[in-house]
């Protein structure tokens, strides 16, 4: 399969900050450095024509280094086509610098982000929680979080 | 059975407290208030098939107008304190049913972010069990709530300040 025509012109701008390029079933997938995130994506949306952020979501890999991935998915309203980039996120340094500069509908996807999993955003204008009440401690989403709640003793079986 | 009454339990007051339960029982108004897929099968009560208007049950927009509050459906933490800051604003006297299985116990949803049964939080009347149940269900939930409300004492000593409503005989 022909290398997609973005991934190109990004390793050419690039070179040093795409880690990976994955094609499966038709989806390219592009891990990059996350210190470049913000000039990636907005060099993406300018000279390549992606102007439309689908989605922005955390991944935990409990138990890998770096533990987390964030994934953006890509669109370009005008030629349909999709990209996806992914950047590693280690435990310890848990922030990523906000794209709500490149696409303002990142603002919500960031904060959701941030509620559930626990991934902080740089100079994110607005982030806090809003998926879960407002005084809510820990991110749920996260591998090692008690699925019952912290409150509550670990799941022993139902009785029944 | 030692419950002060201060108009006693004679024909005269009893004949009363028929009258006013009577009253509230055949013209329960709940709240239109749903959460989930159990809400659904509420609509489906209130709409032409089954039909509640027929038994003096009219949904009611506004938890002023309202005497009774069916939690239908799945209660997050999240929820929880909208629901009660609704049921603090219905005037006494007023009713709880949690209707299904998340209402009751919090159903399939064992997790953090579900309220484990909604008596967590506000007293319930009657249960209705069932994922979600059918609307015959939620009638025969409606009419044990109204045969309960018609066994309630000094329901008239109550509206009239003297005493308190008992609950059960």
């Amino acid at each position: 399969m022909s290398e997609n025509a973005a991934v190109g012109k990004l390793k050419a701008k690039f070179a040093s900050s795409v880690l990976d390029v994955a094609e499966f079933r038709g989806e390219t997938t592009v891990t990059v450095k996350k210190e470049d995130i913000v000039a990636i994506c907005s060099f993406l949306k300018k000279e390549v024509g992606y102007n439309f952020l689908t989605d922005l979501c955390g991944v935990d890999y409990l138990g890998k280094t770096p533990r987390f991935m964030v994934v953006y998915h890509l669109y370009n309203i005008g030629t349909k086509e999709r990209l996806r980039l992914k950047v590693p996120v280690e435990e310890s340094d848990a922030t990523v610098d906000t794209v709500t500069g490149v696409w303002s509908t990142a603002n919500w996807h960031e904060r959701e982000c941030w509620d559930l999993m626990g991934i902080s955003f740089n100079n994110h204008p607005d982030l806090r929680r809003i998926l879960m009440a407002e005084d809510w401690e820990g991110h749920p989403l996260r591998k090692d979080y008690p699925v019952q709640g912290p409150d509550r003793r670990p799941y022993q079986g139902r009785i029944s | 059975m030692g419950v002060e009454q201060t108009l006693g339990n004679n024909v005269i007051t009893t004949t009363l407290d028929k009258v006013v339960n009577w009253s509230r029982a055949k013209s329960l108004w709940p709240m239109t208030f749903g959460l989930a897929c159990c809400a659904i099968e509420m609509m489906a009560a209130g709409a032409a098939r089954f039909d509640l208007d027929r038994m003096g049950i009219l949904f009611r927009a506004s938890p002023r107008q309202s005497d009774l509050i069916i939690i239908a459906g799945t209660v997050t933490k999240k929820m929880l304190p909208v629901i009660q800051v609704v049921y603090e604003q219905m005037p006494e006297p007023k009713y709880v049913i949690a209707m299904g299985a998340c209402a009751c116990s919090g159903g399939v949803f064992d997790t953090y972010s579900v309220v484990q049964g909604i008596d967590e939080a506000l007293p319930v009347d009657v249960y209705i069990p069932g994922c979600p149940p059918r609307p015959e269900g939620l009638m025969f939930g409606l009419q044990k709530l109204q045969e309960k409300i018609m066994k309630e004492q000094n329901s008239f000593g109550a509206a009239i300040g003297v005493g308190d409503r008992v609950l059960e005989a």
